[in-house]
């Protein structure tokens, strides 16, 4: 990989108590590529992305984003700098119209129209014309969706998936890999995902944690072949 | 949209003629409480947009009632102001000491944020009192009928006090409905709903609720000062506890989050405790029975059980 870096984890390291949750990790992230995150359960996938997105703290180590130190930036900061997050539990404003929730995104980054960019955005997942629900009253693909579709509102550089496709119906996933092949190369994507076909298919790089640790990282095909890989995770 | 915005223009307009007009029809006896309501409703609806907008329940906004109070009140019975300079002072102390309680406070949330506000409004209240020489403590302030006069109209008269507290409370309100609607208002709802959620959306929750709460506290020490200034009296009672909880009552019974829900509750939670008081000397259990039966069937204040049944365009 030629390509310009985006984001650098050098030696990323958070302890809880004796848990090596994340263990000297490091991580680059090509701009323009999506890259997954696959590993065991606690492996340490979500601490590992909660570090980058800033919701943890990070113990030691370095990160840079875009040429920037952001180690210490708080969550917000990064968010305003380029890195959106969506959440593995749904987290929407279940009691505010769909349209509220993507307008909050919106206004985040500073929208010249909110009204017609809210709509745009709504429209771009399809949810537009469930603008006036209340976001609790959509059905949980939809939630699912509407999720995502605030972390795309932001328009952010980096746009951090944590098992988005988690629940969701066979139909309903192939349009979300639509969705997501479509924002890159403007955006870069990292994906954690438990679909070893989501991944397969829509990963240009992934990389497996396993204890913390990074086990390897490379193109599905290498990882796929990698023995180390397949006596901790895909079961040989 | 529009037709929301109609709607709810035309809603809050409309009860600002109403009470415009109210001086003309009510008897004078009514039209004393309604402008005391008004001014007390300015305080719920500071109140309200701590609590009822950005899920800050505090239990200290006495303090801020207070410093409204004191601060105009000692600058013009001890340094001569006159009521102008020391109704702007007022308001200012309103939401400096809201931004002052805010720093400290907003380190903590929920019940911790219930309880370190409470002690400073306790603080604040015994403050008064060691300082008697100068707050003349329990007694309290009387304000001469001389500086009561804002803009060369005597406030101590009827009819013109009406028309100040409706001026404040009309200011109040359209200040506050444009608040609400705005993408600051969403985000103060969006703290209340998800702090979580909007810190990832790039909001910092500090620096908003911050901002929230001193707008709260600009409108308690604005209603402390006319409080002060239109009945004449500044006492340390309005910094206890119990003006701090009275908000809560307002806010809680008309509706928590709604624009008018503070006004309304206000409204009622007044002549609940005229009526009470005028049958038994225990007019509190009253308020407490109103209370459970209002937690019982509508947990959201009457006007949040409006707009859960059919008025979803309430603000």
């Amino acid at each position: 990989m030629a390509a310009v870096a985006l984001l650098e984890a050098r030696a990323l390291t958070r302890h809880f108590g004796g848990l090596r949750a994340v263990d000297g990790v490091d991580f680059d992230l090509a701009q323009g590529e999506i890259h997954a995150l696959i590993g065991p359960n606690g492996a340490g996938k979500t601490t590992f992305v909660s570090l980058l997105c800033g919701r943890v703290p990070v113990q030691s180590g370095s990160i840079r984003f875009a040429g920037q130190d952001i180690t210490k930036m708080p969550a917000h900061q990064r968010v305003r700098a380029g890195i959106a997050y969506t959440f593995q539990i749904t987290a929407i404003y279940a009691r505010l119209t769909v349209l509220d929730n993507i307008a909050l995104a919106v206004q985040s980054r500073g929208a010249g129209n909110l009204a017609a960019e809210s709509m745009a955005a709504l429209d771009r997942v399809g949810l537009a014309s469930r603008a006036d629900m209340l976001a609790g009253e959509l059905s949980y693909g939809h939630q699912r969706l509407l999720e995502v579709a605030m972390g795309l509102a932001l328009r952010p550089r980096l746009l951090i998936l944590d098992e988005p496709t988690q629940g969701l119906a066979n139909s309903e996933i192939d349009a979300f890999k639509d969705l997501v092949r479509g924002v890159v190369p403007e955006m870069t994507v990292l994906l954690i995902e438990h679909n070893m076909d989501v991944v397969m298919d829509l990963a240009q790089r992934i990389t497996v944690l396993n204890f913390g640790q990074v086990l390897a990282t490379g193109t599905p095909d290498e990882i796929r072949a990698n023995p180390a890989v397949q006596t901790a995770y895909l079961g040989g | 949209m529009t037709g929301t915005a109609t709607k709810v223009w035309a809603l809050h307009l409309g009860v600002l003629a109403a009470l415009l007009a109210a001086q003309f029809v009510l008897p004078a006896y009514h039209a004393g409480n309604l402008a005391r309501i008004m001014v007390l409703a300015v305080y719920a609806m500071g109140f309200n947009i701590a609590f009822g907008y950005t899920g800050l329940l505090s239990l200290g906004h006495a303090l801020f009632f207070g410093a409204g109070l004191y601060g105009m009140g000692m600058l013009v019975a001890l340094a001569g102001w006159g009521a102008g300079a020391a109704l702007v002072a007022g308001i200012a102390a309103g939401g400096a000491m809201a931004l002052a309680v805010g720093l400290l406070a907003l380190r903590t949330a929920g019940v911790s944020f219930m309880i370190v506000t409470l002690m400073f409004a306790q603080a604040g209240y015994l403050t008064i009192l060691y300082y008697t020489p100068y707050t003349r403590g329990e007694e309290g302030i009387v304000i001469d009928r001389a500086a009561r006069v804002l803009l060369g109209f005597d406030l101590s008269q009827d009819i013109i006090r009406y028309f100040a507290a409706f001026a404040l409370f009309a200011a109040a309100l359209l200040v506050k409905l444009a608040l609400v609607r705005s993408p600051f208002g969403r985000v103060m709802v969006a703290m209340r709903e998800n702090e979580e959620r909007s810190r990832m959306l790039g909001y910092d929750p500090f620096r908003i609720k911050l901002a929230a709460l001193v707008v709260s506290g600009i409108y308690a020490g604005a209603a402390g000062a006319a409080y002060g200034l239109l009945f004449g009296y500044v006492g340390a009672s309005f910094a206890s506890i119990q003006y701090s909880i009275l908000p809560l009552l307002y806010v809680l019974l008309g509706g928590a989050g709604t624009v008018l829900g503070p006004f309304l509750g206000a409204v009622l939670m007044f002549y609940l405790i005229d009526l009470a008081s005028g049958i038994t000397t225990a007019h509190l259990l009253v308020v407490g029975v109103a209370l459970l039966v209002l937690v019982l069937f509508a947990p959201k204040g009457i006007l949040g059980a409006l707009r859960d049944r059919g008025l979803k365009w309430l603000p």
